[in-house]
């Protein structure tokens, strides 16, 4: 049995500038979806506020047609890097034993069992040798893998990542990519915030394609077309670019 | 050794001991968490908005407390109220409403009472501690320490990263102000020891040295919450020795033991490094 998660009609504006406006689509579970757009598009506001993190000016986000507040616990956000203060007195292992707050409730502690699974969750990024290093004290990479690794340990059924890779190396890269397809093939669903055109069709089987409109959504091979992505991204050069390696 | 001998002796040192020991300890661990989540001045802000509500009470005949935590509330939503409803910055607001709450603070409390009152208050008098303000700050340790332990999740999170906390559904405002209030009960707390002025030093000081010292949340409260009572303990000292203002004393001793580990500290410490990178060239 799928899911479904739906957004019906989102505007989301700061201090009175619209940024988003009457955004809606919808998908079944289990797939692995691009957000896409140029910068300054609104990706990450639409995660926010499919999140709840920001106020919407109107519009639902329902999952079954139940309010996705009711979910919260199984949703788990992989922030953009530059979000995060990299000197926090914070080591690799406890940031992923994080991911299993949610269940845990207010009150009670993570014991043994909540550590032995952060570490499992670590192995499958292959971040093990570095548990007890300060986070800053890895590459950008390194660091990505970690966060994913802590959204593994939430044993969510949503995935929401803000652009996991700008500036990280290519082995980290795969890694996160080929973990993300396997959350795709266990039933879950993964959101990514995605600017850089290339491998798209390597990457996501569903796009989201905005740019403070709605552009387009759906299946990849129904959105990632010239004439489409045209549409988003107002330099269509720099697109162009981008594209042809790949149509 | 005689300081320990008048320790045994004399009440009002020991009164003075218990309460400058559990300001130490509170302060630096709030001061850990204000330093995590960048909100040095605010504590700063909230310490000398007390003043006002300090005035206020004696006006009023009633304790120091209940007014000094009503302006050291009305602060901290002053400061949010004005930040997140204008484009004011937040540092911008920080400033702008302290300093009009401590101003009118010093003309209340003139007008109320003494100016050597007023001294007691801005720089602390550590030796002039009453039994009611020994219990005062007992009682809000007690509370600080009770909900940093059964909240320490919570406070990790929020203050690592806001927006997974606000994502899995924690109450991130309601955390923010929540440490607001606890900032103002331990400067209320802070008050005999060291004083108005000088409190900030007390909460970003001792944590600041701590955070050099460690990559581990828990390790770097308790370090914070040793070094702010060992700093307390010396500022008593010299004030019951040497008859110095004993908030003065303690903002140097903390500061002291900042420069030792600024120097020496095995990961950070510029003296460590400066052997590191001597040494790597050695090899190389
Ligand atoms: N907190 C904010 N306050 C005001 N404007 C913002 C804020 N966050 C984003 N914006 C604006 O909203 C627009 C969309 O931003 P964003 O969602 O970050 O775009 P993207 O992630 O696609 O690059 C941009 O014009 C940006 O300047
Ligand atoms: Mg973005």
């Amino acid at each position: 049995m799928s899911d479904i998660i739906s957004v019906k009609d989102i505007s989301v504006s700061y201090f009175g500038k619209q940024v988003l406006e009457n955004v809606s689509f919808e998908f079944t579970s289990g797939h692995l979806i691009g957000i896409l757009g140029p910068n300054g598009a609104g990706k990450s506001t639409l995660l926010k506020a499919m999140l709840g993190l920001i106020p919407k000016d109107k519009g639902l986000i329902e999952i079954n047609s139940k309010p996705i507040n009711d979910f919260r616990k199984k949703i788990a956000y992989v922030p953009q890097r530059s979000n995060i203060d990299w000197s926090f007195p914070i080591t690799v292992k406890d940031t992923v034993v994080i991911g299993t707050y949610p269940s845990l409730g207010l009150l009670r502690r993570p014991r043994k069992e909540e550590k032995e699974w952060a570490m499992r969750c670590l192995e499958q990024v292959g971040m093990q040798d570095f548990a007890n290093r300060q986070i800053g004290e890895l590459s950008g990479g390194q660091q990505q893998r970690v966060f994913l690794a802590r959204a593994l340990a939430q044993k969510a059924d949503y995935f929401f990542l803000d652009e996991p890779f700008v500036g990280i190396d290519v082995s980290s890269e795969e890694v996160i990519i080929s973990i993300l397809k396997k959350l795709q093939s266990e039933g879950k669903t993964v959101f990514v915030v995605h600017h850089d055109l290339t491998k798209v069709k390597n990457y996501f089987d569903e796009l989201i394609l905005i740019n403070k409109q709605l552009i387009d959504a759906g299946p990849v091979e129904k959105v990632f077309k010239t004439e489409i992505m045209a549409r988003a991204y107002e330099s269509p050069f720099l697109m162009l670019k981008d594209l042809e390696v790949q149509l | 050794m005689e300081f320990l001998h008048d320790l045994q002796t004399y009440e009002f040192l020991q009164k003075a001991f218990i309460t400058s020991i559990m300001v130490g300890i509170i302060c630096g661990v709030i001061g850990s968490f204000i330093i995590l989540r960048g909100m040095a001045l605010m504590g700063d802000a909230i310490s000398h908005a007390v003043l006002p509500g300090v005035a206020i009470s004696y006006m009023l005949g009633i304790n120091y407390f209940y007014g000094a935590v009503f302006t050291g509330i009305l602060t901290a939503f002053g400061i949010g109220a004005i930040t997140q409803n204008s484009r004011i910055k937040s540092d911008s607001s920080i400033g702008l409403v302290f300093s009009a709450f401590f101003a009118l603070g010093i003309i209340l409390i003139t007008r109320a009472r003494s100016a050597t009152d007023l001294t007691q208050i801005l720089f602390g008098n550590v030796l002039a501690v009453r039994t009611s303000d020994m219990w005062l700050t007992l009682a809000i340790g007690s509370l600080v320490i009770l909900v940093v332990i059964l909240f320490y999740k919570e406070l990790l999170v929020s203050s690592f990263d806001e927006t997974m906390a606000a994502a899995y559904g924690l109450k991130v405002r309601f955390i923010h102000y929540s440490i607001m209030f606890l900032l103002t009960l331990v400067t209320v707390a802070s008050l005999q020891t060291v004083g108005v002025i000088l409190v900030v030093s007390m909460l970003i000081t001792p944590a600041s040295t701590a955070y050099l010292l460690t990559n581990r949340l828990s390790v770097m409260v308790l370090l914070a919450a040793f070094f702010g009572a060992l700093s307390a303990v010396i500022g008593l000292y010299f004030s019951f020795v040497y008859n110095m203002p004993s908030g003065p004393v303690i903002a140097l001793a903390t500061t002291a033991l900042f420069l030792l580990a600024f120097l020496f500290s095995p990961k950070q410490g510029i003296v460590f490094r400066k052997i590191q990178a001597f040494n790597r060239k050695k090899l190389a």
